[in-house]
């Protein structure tokens, strides 16, 4: 079973004249605990792709799965979108984006919380998400009191912190340096292996695409899976 | 985990600033009340303390509170004579500004009648009541002036033999009390020339008369039927204290109230407005938090909760500011300043109502944020 299928998406923005279309007929399969990448230029539909997998944006047409549930029939989404992404997805952005008012360790919990998660049992999954991300040190830290990278990895704890099947990053390396790029990249890599995680990053970055299972280009709205696909890990 | 809360700890300096300025309009809002009720509770108070049933007037008058009144001090003996009828005094104002001590000093000089009113009903805080019907004087504490100390009022200097609390006239003047013969010779006090000109011109003397003739009626005594009795009398009216008392309220207070009452509403909606801007623009400052909340797939319940609490902890931190400044303030505020409890009631519901009100916009904008804005980098 995929944690993710798309089939035969289509996005079409604006009419006439300025009609764009950011996916034709897109159709992705990621499985449990592969680490896929989706590179392509600015506009390509990259971005578009991802919100559509996230249940941001409705496509036109196509169908999604999640899980092997449908959750997107005929370019509409049948099922509670947000109930989805708070159970099912976790998402990393280009910034941490991180609530500025709370703690690392706070930042983690309000994942847990949204879901219904509280008190002692939520405590201890957060600081050993935390832990297990190496930041065991810094949990009682606001965002501004830590690096980038540190941020990024709280970001990562706050998207696994409901053991989603599926994380989606938005090029969660553009705004670091190589050294911690190939570090949030090994990250990524060890949750999907460890967790059976399904890892969808856009990515500008090829300095790390040799963290990625598969990569997968757009160009004008089309998917096209790249030639070197390496062997994805067993979930 | 109450984001509110630890949003406001976060920004607590900027947010406790906010809080101040509000509860400052809040503390205004609350002093107009409290400023108009003190306007009622003065104005009424002289009524109050003479302890008259009846007040008889000049005829067709409302009485010296609401328009001139004149009748002759000889009505209190006719008055006296009228069955059930206690006790009848000449009761009479001058509203005076001497210069003392190079200090201009302004007061309502009332009338007692000597001998039977001294002055017992009156609050005194300190010294005593008149001693003499001849230049002794009871003055209100917010004069200024010290038992003991002379006044130099008409041609005479006057004593003080006691100090009243909180006897001040409708105009917010200290009231000042000396027998009624003392009130008119001030009251006819004319320079000398002035004086030797009118004996020149064979002028009578000036009979000032009374304003008004004060009436207690007896013990057992229906005041309606000895109000009856005196209003057969060709040349006066007759109104109870009661009616006095509205007349007072109707015609010095009824403006002023309104008036009052248009600068509150005013004040409430610029707090509603400022309290509106400030959520709306606290929300808007979250724009990015908010987005992030939604795209985590948070219910919409956790949002609006996080707005609404905030607009609410901003109200009542206002509204606490509001309370310590009229604890603290308003009793140093040259007139009287009467919160009750009802005007503090009603300032606090003022306060949640625009609280919540105010959170309106904020939650229409944050419903309105889309959880893609957090992509747009």
């Amino acid at each position: 079973m995929h944690a993710i299928e798309a089939t035969g998406l289509w996005k079409t923005y604006g009419k006439g004249e300025t009609e764009v279309t950011a996916l034709r007929d897109v159709s992705l399969r990621v499985r449990g605990g592969e680490v896929a990448a989706l590179l392509g230029p600015s506009g390509s539909g990259k971005s578009t792709l991802l919100t559509t997998l996230g249940l941001l944006l409705t496509p036109d047409r196509g169908q999604l799965s999640l899980g092997g549930e449908q959750v997107v029939a005929d370019g509409r989404i049948t099922r509670d979108a947000a109930r989805l992404r708070r159970e099912r997805i976790g998402f990393v952005f280009q910034k941490a984006n991180l609530i500025p008012f709370l703690t690392a360790l706070e930042n983690v919990l309000l994942a847990l919380e949204i879901n219904g998660l509280r008190g002692r049992e939520a405590q201890a999954r957060a600081r050993e998400l935390l832990d297990y991300l190496g930041l065991g040190e810094r949990t009682a830290h606001l965002p501004d009191e830590l690096s980038g990278g540190q941020q990024q990895r709280v970001a990562i704890a706050r998207a696994l912190a409901m053991n989603p099947p599926l994380v989606l990053a938005d090029e969660p390396t553009a705004a670091l340096d190589s050294h911690r790029s190939r570090d949030v990249m090994q990250l990524f890599r060890r949750v999907a292996h460890e967790r059976g995680t399904a890892v969808v990053v856009v990515t500008h970055d090829h300095r790390t695409l040799d963290a990625f299972d598969t990569v997968h280009e757009m160009e004008d709205g089309v998917l096209r899976t790249a030639p070197r696909v390496p062997a994805p890990s067993p979930a | 985990m109450n984001l509110a809360m630890k949003d406001v700890r976060h920004q607590w300096p900027r947010f406790v600033a906010t809080g101040v300025g509000l509860g400052l309009l809040f503390a205004i809002v609350l002093a107009m009340g409290g400023i108009y009720r003190g306007m009622v509770e003065e104005a009424v108070v002289l009524v109050e303390k003479l302890g008259a049933d009846l007040w008889v007037v000049q005829r067709d008058t409302r009485g010296p509170f609401a328009e001139r009144s004149y009748v002759p001090e000889v009505l209190a003996t006719r008055a006296r004579a009228v069955p059930g009828v206690r006790w009848a005094r000449a009761f009479s104002t001058l509203t005076l500004q001497p210069v003392h001590r190079g200090r201009v000093l302004r007061l309502t000089l009332v009338g007692l009648s000597w001998p039977e009113d001294r002055g017992a009903s009156l609050p005194l805080v300190s010294g005593r009541v008149l001693g003499t019907a001849h230049r002794e004087l009871m003055v209100d504490r917010t004069l200024g002036l010290a038992l003991g100390e002379a006044l130099h009022l008409g041609d005479d200097t006057y004593r003080i033999v006691g100090l009243t609390q909180g006897l001040v006239s409708s105009g917010g003047d200290a009231l000042a009390f000396v027998s009624q013969s003392d009130l008119e010779r001030i009251q006819n006090h004319l320079a000398p020339e002035a004086r030797r000109l009118a004996r020149v011109a064979g002028a009578p003397p000036m009979d000032p008369g009374v304003s008004a003739v004060l009436v207690g009626v007896a013990p057992g005594a229906s005041v309606e039927e000895v109000r009856a009795r005196l209003a057969r009398w060709g040349d006066v009216t007759v109104h109870t204290t009661g009616e006095q008392k509205s007349f007072l309220l109707d015609g010095v207070v009824d403006k002023a109230r309104r008036q009052i009452g248009l600068f509150r509403a005013l004040l409430a909606l610029v707090s509603g407005i400022v309290v509106s801007l400030v959520i709306f623009n606290m929300t808007v400052a979250k724009t990015r938090e908010i987005a992030l909340l939604k795209l985590m797939g948070a219910r919409l319940g956790l949002v609006v909760g996080m707005i609404l609490q905030q607009a609410l902890l901003l109200s009542l931190l206002a509204y606490g500011v509001a309370l310590g400044v009229s604890r603290f303030a308003f009793p140093h505020f040259p007139r009287k300043v009467v919160v009750g409890p009802e005007e503090l009631l009603g300032v606090f519901a003022l306060s949640v109502a625009i609280a919540l009100l105010a959170s309106l916009a904020a939650i229409r904008r944050a419903l309105r944020i889309p959880p893609t804005t957090i992509l747009a980098g």
